[in-house]
């Protein structure tokens, strides 16, 4: 690279990020969040003991822009496969990358109880209220209301249930150290969304327990939405029943986090 | 070392143990829950990894993921754990990814009864999940050979990268009988090269089971077919013979219903039938050359096995109808008992000569 004397550097591509070019739709936020991810591991400098364990999903190839140790876990599995890894090599650092419909439907159970043992685990856990890869069906995250190719009049709460809250639900169990919702519809959610996958791994580093941080995302292919339509849908219909929000934060965090006390509950 | 009395549960799992097992997870289910129990004290003392899962569909994930991370690692379960744990052999499977499973077989299908069968034995053999791929399956037939087999599990497991089964009956599990431990090996320093550690120094590793393109999966599956051939004809194949030198009757059975009918064949004996028993030891892969030569030496081959008929239809591949092929098979829990198995041995002989038999007890034949 050509460098002058008065250049500053403020922008380049991170070591745990791979060099290749986006499969991902355009608009999705995929690509946002394995950024955030690859920045986080190259800050901590945790690239080289840093595994990953990958969902089925969109981000079922997330390894192939991550470029750290990986392995693909079968469908809603990625808690359970990376309680493994862990159990046998805790000097690793051992994180799932896990979407709505992998960690809240099929993999409710594994993420539940890895969070009641307290694994001490990463989750990076991505909520676009709809099953992408498989093209738009409703999640157990899609709103009341919502169409989708399952649900094309609409999720009817009356057939289909309630739409699951799941760092709420985690931040309930004794072995879940940090549980917190971020976005990523715009830039200075996007900063707020980096620090709080920072702590959650170091909350990992520091021995302490199940981490989580769910990040709204969005789907414009499977919403039939323009790109910034997409991300005022986040922060317009989303938000409002996903709250942004510290739903849990171990005392070992608070300094991490600015916060005097361990509240419950964003702004509902 | 001396023989102990031991239950076969605990002997396989303290076999495990002593091989090397650094991982072990499983979900209570009768009637293999002493192999859980035990581990789960042995585990801990040793300052090894226990852990008893949510369910058996989180075991084998766990089992994955500590295998992947490059551990010796082992789960146990029993027929219906074992429907749920397919998921992960599948993938496990397509990912050339060393486990050992320990099946105590109860009744099935659905929750069945916790009576010994081998009624899960093509689920193993032919279909232990999803897509073409096949585990390497040892049936012991006592305690000595469950202790035997889970240490030579662990090998064959570490040298081809693959699963591999140890397939007993409940009897198997449940019964006690003096048989003697191995020593305590040590366990490895060293990660294989090919597991996840971290991408210290180079670059990384990534285990994955999908393959996109039918082409890219076409070759994956070459490879495991391969695999599986080299498994074939590296000599892992093993059977056990019992008066077959001057044989004009075989029976071929597995497990316990091969003890009873190792009795059968001495009832039958000194009634002044040449008969003998063929055992298959590996189930898969299956004594195929040998029961080929078997079936050119005798007149006739009587299948026996706890459930309605599955080895048979190896017995009859492998056989290529040299000679025929009788059945007599007990479900449910029942475990044929030797005077059953002679009468039906009987039977055969009779109706080869001819003679029309009646009194069929009704079962499968």
């Amino acid at each position: 690279m050509v460098t002058f004397p008065d250049e500053k550097l403020v922008y380049e591509r991170p070591e745990a990020l791979a060099d290749v070019s986006t499969h991902y739709c355009p608009g999705c936020t995929h690509g946002v969040a394995h950024r955030l991810v690859a920045e986080v591991i190259d800050e901590l400098a945790i690239r080289e003991k840093t595994i990953l364990v990958a969902s089925v999903g969109c981000s079922v190839f997330s390894y192939n822009y991550l470029d750290v140790d990986a392995c693909e876990a079968a469908h809603g599995r990625a808690a359970a496969m990376a309680t493994g890894i862990k159990r046998v090599n805790p000097d690793n650092v051992v994180f799932t990358y896990q979407g709505d419909g992998d960690l809240a439907s099929i993999g409710i159970a594994e993420t539940i109880h890895a969070a009641a043992r307290g694994e001490n685990l990463t989750i990076i856990f991505l909520n676009n209220a709809i099953y992408g890869m498989t093209g738009g069906q409703m999640a157990p995250t899609s709103l009341i209301g919502q169409k989708t190719s399952s649900s094309p009049f609409g999720r009817d709460e009356h057939l289909a249930g309630y739409p699951l809250r799941i760092v709420e639900l985690l931040a309930e169990l004794d072995g879940t150290v940090y549980s917190v919702r971020r976005s990523l519809h715009d830039a200075r959610h996007i900063i707020q969304a980096k620090k709080a996958i920072k702590i959650a791994f170091e909350a990992q580093l520091m021995g302490l327990g199940l981490s989580i941080v769910e990040l709204l995302s969005t789907c414009p292919t499977n919403w039939h939405m323009t790109p910034t339509e997409a991300c005022d849908w986040v922060r317009d219909a989303m938000i409002p029943y996903y709250p942004l929000g510290d739903y849990k934060v171990a005392p070992e965090l608070m300094t991490k986090t600015n916060r005097k006390h361990s509240a419950i509950g964003g702004a509902r | 070392m001396v023989k102990q009395l031991l239950k076969g549960n605990v002997a396989f799992a303290e076999a495990a143990v002593r091989a090397g097992c650094e991982a072990y997870f499983g979900y209570p289910i009768t009637p293999q829950t002493e192999l859980l129990e035990h581990m789960s004290r042995r585990m801990v003392e040793l300052d090894r990894v226990f852990l008893q899962a949510e369910s058996e569909v989180a075991a084998v994930n766990m089992v994955y993921g500590a295998a992947v991370a490059g551990s010796r690692v082992m789960t146990s379960s029993s027929s219906p754990g074992i429907s749920l744990m397919q998921e992960g052999f599948s993938y496990m499977a397509a990912s050339d990814i060393p486990a050992v499973v320990i099946d105590i077989m109860r009744g099935g299908p659905g929750l069945g009864n916790i009576q010994p069968t081998q009624g899960d034995y093509n689920q193993v053999t032919k279909s232990a999940g999803h897509g073409d791929f096949h585990p390497i399956v040892l049936a012991p037939a006592t305690v000595q050979e469950a202790i035997d087999h889970t240490v030579l599990a662990f090998e064959l497991a570490q040298k081809y990268r693959t699963l591999v089964f140890v397939l007993a009956d409940g009897a198997i599990g449940q019964m006690m009988e003096p048989a003697e431990l191995p020593p305590m090996r040590d366990l490895p320093t060293e990660r294989p090269d090919w597991s996840l550690t971290g991408a210290d120094g180079r670059d990384h590793n990534v285990i994955t089971s999908i393959n996109l393109g039918a082409l890219n999966l076409e070759n994956y599956n070459l490879h495991l077919q391969r695999k599986l051939r080299e498994i074939k004809l590296a000599g892992e194949t093993r059977f056990e013979a019992v008066h077959l030198e001057d044989a004009d009757y075989a029976i071929v059975a597995f497990g316990t219903a091969a003890r009873a009918s190792v009795t059968a064949v001495k009832m039958l004996r000194e009634a002044g039938i040449k008969i003998g028993l063929l055992r298959p030891i590996t189930l898969w892969p299956f004594p195929e050359k040998e029961l080929l030569e078997l079936a050119e030496q005798v007149k006739g081959i009587l299948v026996v096995e706890m459930n309605a008929g599955q080895m048979l239809h190896d017995v009859r591949e492998a056989a290529a109808a040299k000679a025929p092929v009788k059945f007599y098979g007990r479900m449910g829990g029942y475990i044929p008992l030797p005077a059953d198995i002679a009468d039906e041995v009987n039977k055969m002989i009779a109706d080869l000569a001819g003679i029309n038999v009646e009194g069929s007890n009704g079962h499968l034949s």
